[in-house]
């Protein structure tokens, strides 16, 4: 038998792409459950205050009205905590807002009831009939007028080697005494993920101590923990289904007030509850990318060498959690530079809690020190990739230790031909094409290559198709498809042969899709169950055939009907023989980091080039070329891989040119309410972004070689268009989002 | 709601305006009465009185089935058909015709779903992505989207499927300059663009039947 084609590496379609293209794939407001019943959420009109009445009457009246909710009459799950008691708590999944347990409001639109009917267009209806009155107090919603107010997260409190503590190598502030030296201050807005799918859950009470969730989640665990903490149940009995997840870039890392709604108005009406937000609602409930103040003081030598740098941030977070993001991890890690100081601070608004987004703090800090790396070369005139150059670091400067690899050299090079980056002039303005302005400009990014925990189990079924499951979701990236391929190269078998199943909590557990961590630890897990599986079949089948007995699992062969051995044909165990024998085929392992991590950094890294043509009237900015080269390790999908570096890179334009959502402070209530208002990036606005990849595996963060790729396709991208911004033009913008009228 | 797979029969329309009528004026003489005789008639009275006027008959031809339908005069062709139908293929990412995930064909025209009223569209024939394919076998424009990975999270995609089929049909597919501008429409948070429009420019350059 030949060896089938290897597949890791293979631009393969994706394994759900059917399903996708032909409207059969189901997300969690899609499941047709009997006798299902609509939520729909009230908001407060107030940012901060107390509720001093709700009236519901006229909703309760309201034609197919079940329920109207409010925390005068919601049931009290035993484990529901008010927020606020300690907003240090780690707010990964956990702590998030639970609804109807006082009458406190604490940001504008937070929940205040929820209505339940018969139809949506019903339950729609009676929630405007619900009648509010509040004793308002005075809210703070401006990150720039509470800067005064800022402070060190309770984490970094505690421990002074968490990563946002205050961090130090060198002289404290040596920029100051630079000769050569820059100061400068970035202001990253308010963004929100929105997701195309609207946050949306169907919750089901089958029993009146189980509980089962369709739900937009990226971590089908970490949801059911925290709502069988909430309801006081076994986790056994919460049950988590997210097969299919309408994109997320982080929106579903957090459980949010809606969720909480819907399973107690599912618990009232004792039928399942289907609630899906509005796009307003998406602005205010279920986390955003914070605004955040940034300075950067930076100091050089006239060759260019940097001999100091100093990042500060203050983002913000809400009154009830302490949302904390790696913003200045970049800056520390990056170039050499001997003296190093960062300060990260938060604000607290009433306002809902941030969550991570795509790139997360990192994309944030590396728009104020990419930007800054481009306006320190200007200073020194020097080509910004040759000021890099002058800068690299060998081995990582904040933890001395070698990487693991660093392959960002590659990079440079690869992207900087391809963008024609040899047309780049040093002096502003100096290429035109008619009354467009053309610049080029760069962006690094970088992020940690994670690696945790993860089980994945394997069953052979009587057919020869191998049957692998996880708990693990697939928000995008192709997760399912990835995990294929690494099965049909560990199983030698065609991927048609391998069937993986995910997005179920009851699967072997993974950890929640975040992070850029997937590959990196639910592959592993994934491969090892696979030679568990052939080692596990090799012994059942020992029993009828001695051959097995002594042979080794490497030498097992999956044939189409039989398991077999290398180099002894007549070695033959007929599938529907090993499936009947007493306890199955199924394994289930557990993969682990084997330590060796410890010795070294572990970072994917990114840059991107873009070619920008700005009107030198109207100040509108084109993004015409852009360029994302990674050193993300092995590629397991050129094809799915390729699609999510071009996707970030998309994002990293709504970054750099569009996204912005904007509070009006006088009512601290957004502005900004739908994808009309808030806008992101349209076909129109995207280039063809082309994809280089390194492809060289990493020696240390598992035995597959991936490092990574979510957050660096997105990371560097905004400073990128930025420096080309100022390439053309000649000017510094420093407040994203680059709008014509900065420009103009 | 009620659904029947019966042959097409046009609505009476006058008759059912006459009702309505009829209704409304109970309604009407209601509200002049005493506020207790009201609360004593309770929600009862007037949930059987929504549940005769709500409804509206309605003659669809959805994916080449004819289906006669009632349906309440402010229920949207996208709640029609994901939450009464359940043809959840058509998303909802706005409500507000703003990102495109509702895209459907109304008489072969590309329409965002959410911003009609189910009854606006009597007698007329629409196409979902749940239609678009000939029984197992995929419509050329559903294979190019898988070929080029023309997606990531799957949720814009039967948007932009239906879109990008009439946008080559319109005659809009001319340069990739040209699907961008007729494409816009249709917003994919994930940012799979320069696969989609290479997927669109294969179906167009293929040359194959859309």
């Amino acid at each position: 038998m030949n060896a089938p084609e290897k597949k890791i590496g293979a631009p393969m379609n994706r394994v759900d792409g059917r399903q996708k293209v032909t409207g059969a794939a189901k997300y969690a407001a899609e499941y047709d459950l009997p006798n299902m019943a609509y939520a729909v959420l009230v908001g407060s009109t107030i940012a901060k205050g107390r509720l001093s009445s709700i009236d519901t009457k006229a909703a309760e009246r309201a034609p197919g009205v079940l329920a109207v909710i409010t925390h005068l009459n919601a049931p009290k799950a035993p484990g529901a905590k008010p927020a606020g008691k300690d907003p240090s708590q780690p707010q990964t999944v956990g702590s998030a807002l639970q609804v109807f347990l006082d009458d406190n409001i604490r940001f504008n639109d937070q929940p205040i009831a929820v209505v339940v009917a018969d139809t949506l267009e019903r339950a729609r209806f009676a929630a405007r009939l619900v009648k509010a009155q509040y004793a308002p107090e005075k809210h703070q919603t401006n990150l720039e007028a509470n800067k005064a107010n800022a402070f060190l997260p309770t984490q970094a409190k505690k421990n002074p080697k968490s990563g946002a503590a205050d961090y130090q190598r060198g002289q404290v502030d040596a920029y100051k005494t630079g000769a050569l030296k820059l100061e400068a201050e970035y202001v990253i807005p308010t963004e929100v993920h929105h997701p195309m799918e609207l946050q949306a859950i169907t919750a089901h009470w089958e029993a009146p101590d189980r509980l089962t969730l369709y739900d937009k989640t990226q971590g089908t665990m970490a949801t059911r923990r925290d709502f069988a903490r909430q309801w006081g149940l076994p986790e056994a009995n919460v049950k988590v289904i997210a097969t299919y997840v309408g994109g997320a870039f982080g929106n579903a890392l957090h459980s949010w007030p809606h969720e909480s709604a819907a399973i107690i108005a599912a618990k009232v009406v004792n039928r399942p509850v289907k609630l899906m937000l509005t796009r307003e609602q998406m602005f205010t409930m279920v986390g955003y990318r914070p605004y955040t103040w940034q300075k950067i003081g930076m100091s050089a030598t006239a060759d260019g060498k940097i001999t100091a740098i100093t990042h500060e941030s203050i983002g913000q977070t809400s009154t009830y959690e302490e949302f904390v993001e790696a913003t200045l991890g970049q800056t520390k890690m990056m170039y050499e530079s001997p003296n190093l100081t960062t300060r990260y601070r938060l604000a607290a608004l009433d306002v809902g809690s941030p969550i991570w987004m795509r790139g997360p703090g990192e994309a944030t800090g590396a728009f104020a020190l990419e930007s800054a790396m481009d306006e320190m070369a200007f200073l020194l005139n020097l080509d910004p990739l040759e000021f890099r150059l002058r800068n690299y670091t060998n081995q990582d400067p904040e933890k001395n230790r070698p990487w693991s690899s660093k392959f960002l050299k590659e990079c440079y090079q690869a992207g900087a031909e391809r963008v024609g980056w040899n047309k780049r002039q040093l002096k502003p303005g100096a290429l035109r094409d008619g009354e467009w302005l053309i610049g080029y400009g760069m962006g690094v990014g970088t992020f940690g290559a994670h690696r945790g925990s993860s089980k994945a189990s394997a069953q052979l079924l009587p057919n020869g198709t191998v049957l692998l499951q996880s708990a693990v979701t697939d928000i995008g990236p192709g997760t399912g498809t990835a995990m294929t391929q690494i099965a049909a190269d560990t199983l030698g078998l065609a991927p048609g042969r391998i069937r993986f199943e995910w997005g179920n909590s009851d699967f072997a557990q993974a950890p929640t899709q975040g992070g850029s961590a997937i590959v990196n630890t639910v592959g592993p897990a994934v491969q090892e169950a696979c030679l568990a599986l052939k080692d596990k079949l090799r012994e059942l089948a020992a029993g009828g055939n001695s051959a097995f007995a002594s042979a080794k699992k490497e030498d097992v062969v999956l044939a189409d009907t039989h398991l077999t051995l290398t180099g002894n044909p007549t070695a033959r165990a007929p599938y529907t023989d090993l499936v009947k024998q007493a306890g199955g085929t199924a394994v289930t392992v557990e993969s682990k980091p084997s330590g060796e991590g410890q010795k070294v950094s572990m970072y994917s890294f990114s840059v991107h080039f873009a070619e920008v043509r700005v009107h030198e009237l109207t100040g509108e900015v084109r993004v015409s070329k852009l360029i994302s080269c990674a050193d993300a390790g092995t590629i397991i999908n050129e094809k799915t891989a390729g699609n999510q570096m071009k996707g970030g890179a998309v994002g990293g334009i709504g970054m750099a040119l569009m996204e912005h959502a904007i509070i009006d402070d006088r009512f601290g209530r957004y502005v900004t309410k739908d994808l009309a208002d808030y806008h992101v990036p349209v076909h129109a606005d995207s280039p063809a972004v082309e994809v280089f990849f390194v492809n060289k595996p990493d020696p240390y963060v598992n035995q597959l070689g991936t490092k990574g790729i979510g957050e660096i396709a997105t990371i560097g991208v905004a400073p990128a268009i930025a420096n080309a911004v100022f390439n053309a033009t000649g000017k510094r913008v420093r407040e994203l989002p680059i709008t014509p009228d900065k420009l103009v | 709601m009620a659904t029947n797979h019966e042959p097409d029969v046009p609505a009476n329309h006058n008759e059912d305006r006459r009702t309505f009528l009829k209704q409304s004026s109970l309604l009407t003489a209601l509200a002049l009465v005493p506020g207790p005789v009201v609360s004593a008639a309770e929600a009862k009275l007037d949930e059987r009185v929504a549940e005769a006027i709500e409804q509206v008959p309605l003659s669809l031809k959805v994916n080449g089935k004819k289906l006669k339908l009632k349906v309440e005069p402010r229920t949207t062709l996208l709640d029609l058909l994901r939450e009464n139908l359940h043809l959840t293929g058509t998303k909802k990412g706005c409500d507000y015709g703003q990102c495109g995930a509702c895209t459907v064909h109304v008489d072969g025209q590309r329409v965002n779903s959410c911003l009609s009223f189910a009854v606006m569209h009597d007698g007329q024939e629409i196409t979902t992505i749940e239609g678009l394919a000939d029984g197992d076998k995929l419509h050329p424009m559903q294979e190019a989207f898988v070929k080029h990975d023309g997606f990531q999270c799957g949720y814009c995609t039967p948007g932009q499927i239906m879109s990008a089929v009439a946008c080559v049909r319109e005659g809009h597919a001319g340069s990739e300059e040209e699907i961008r501008e007729y494409m816009s429409g249709n917003i994919c948070r994930c940012g799979a663009y320069p696969n989609i429009v290479a997927a669109i420019q294969d179906v167009k350059q293929g040359g194959q039947k859309v």
